[in-house]
């Protein structure tokens, strides 16, 4: 059986603040349903992206309840992906780093989402087949 | 010789270095190494026809190939039809494709 591309991102963004988060779950996504071996690793403001207290909200502004505003959260675009990866024959491989976490009370994270530390990104970056890089920019 | 893809997400009115990727592609690319550009995000906005861009033209005129993300361009209201001559619009699934293959992809 050929092996799946293993792919490694780093992320840097915490979520609902940059179209990075956004480009970079689109390229999670797109390789999920390729079914490549995601590995992932969340440093800084992105180990906030699959934080499990992530709630939707109404938009008075708009008058939208919360149903109608239907507020994308990144925590479920991340179980997707999960889930995506998995029915293609892949898996996604998601570590935060640990002092990341504490320094954001972010230990609250969906399934599958892992205590690590930047030594993981070493691993992940050697053992994979690419890697990309999303740093900040402010 | 290495292959190489930049991803560009930022424009020269919202960041004071969005000529990297000009400054650096040509010179990469006359050194033989194939290079392509990928814009993403508001990167994109320097693509439009008639835009007033120096490093976008530095990349075109030296022959770099420019794409642009369709969705960061259908996002900003930018018919792929108004873009410059020489950028070509295109799916996001370029960065993987090029990752499988073993190109560096380069994000700035």
């Amino acid at each position: 059986m050929k092996k799946p591309i293993s792919l490694c991102f780093a992320l840097m963004d915490a979520p609902f603040e940059s179209a990075r988060s956004t480009t970079a779950l689109r390229l999670l996504a797109i390789a999920a349903a390729r079914g490549c071996d995601l590995q992932v690793f969340a440093y800084e403001g992105a180990v906030l992206q699959p934080f499990a207290a992530q709630q939707r909200h109404p938009n008075a502004v708009h008058g939208h309840s919360v149903e109608e505003e239907n507020h994308f959260l990144p925590r479920e675009a991340i179980e997707a992906i999960a889930a995506e990866a998995e029915r293609h024959g892949g898996r996604l491989d998601w570590v935060n780093c640990g002092l990341c976490v504490d320094e954001r009370g972010a230990g609250e994270a969906v399934a599958g989402v892992r205590r690590g530390s930047p030594v993981d990104f070493w691993r992940m970056a050697r053992e994979c087949t690419n890697t990309l890089v999303i740093p900040t920019h402010d | 010789m290495a292959s190489i893809l930049f991803i560009e997400s930022r424009e020269h009115f919202d960041s004071a270095d969005g000529g990297f990727c000009a400054a650096l592609a040509p010179r990469l690319t006359a050194a033989g190494n194939r290079v392509d550009v990928l814009l993403v995000q508001n990167g994109v906005l320097p693509a439009r026809a008639g835009a007033r861009d120096c490093a976008m033209a530095a990349l075109l005129g030296a022959g770099v190939p420019v794409l642009a993300d369709d969705f960061s361009l259908r996002e900003r209201g930018i018919d792929p039809k108004a873009l410059a001559s020489g950028v070509r619009s295109c799916a996001l699934d370029v960065v993987i494709d090029r990752l499988a293959d073993g190109w560096t992809v380069i994000w700035h």
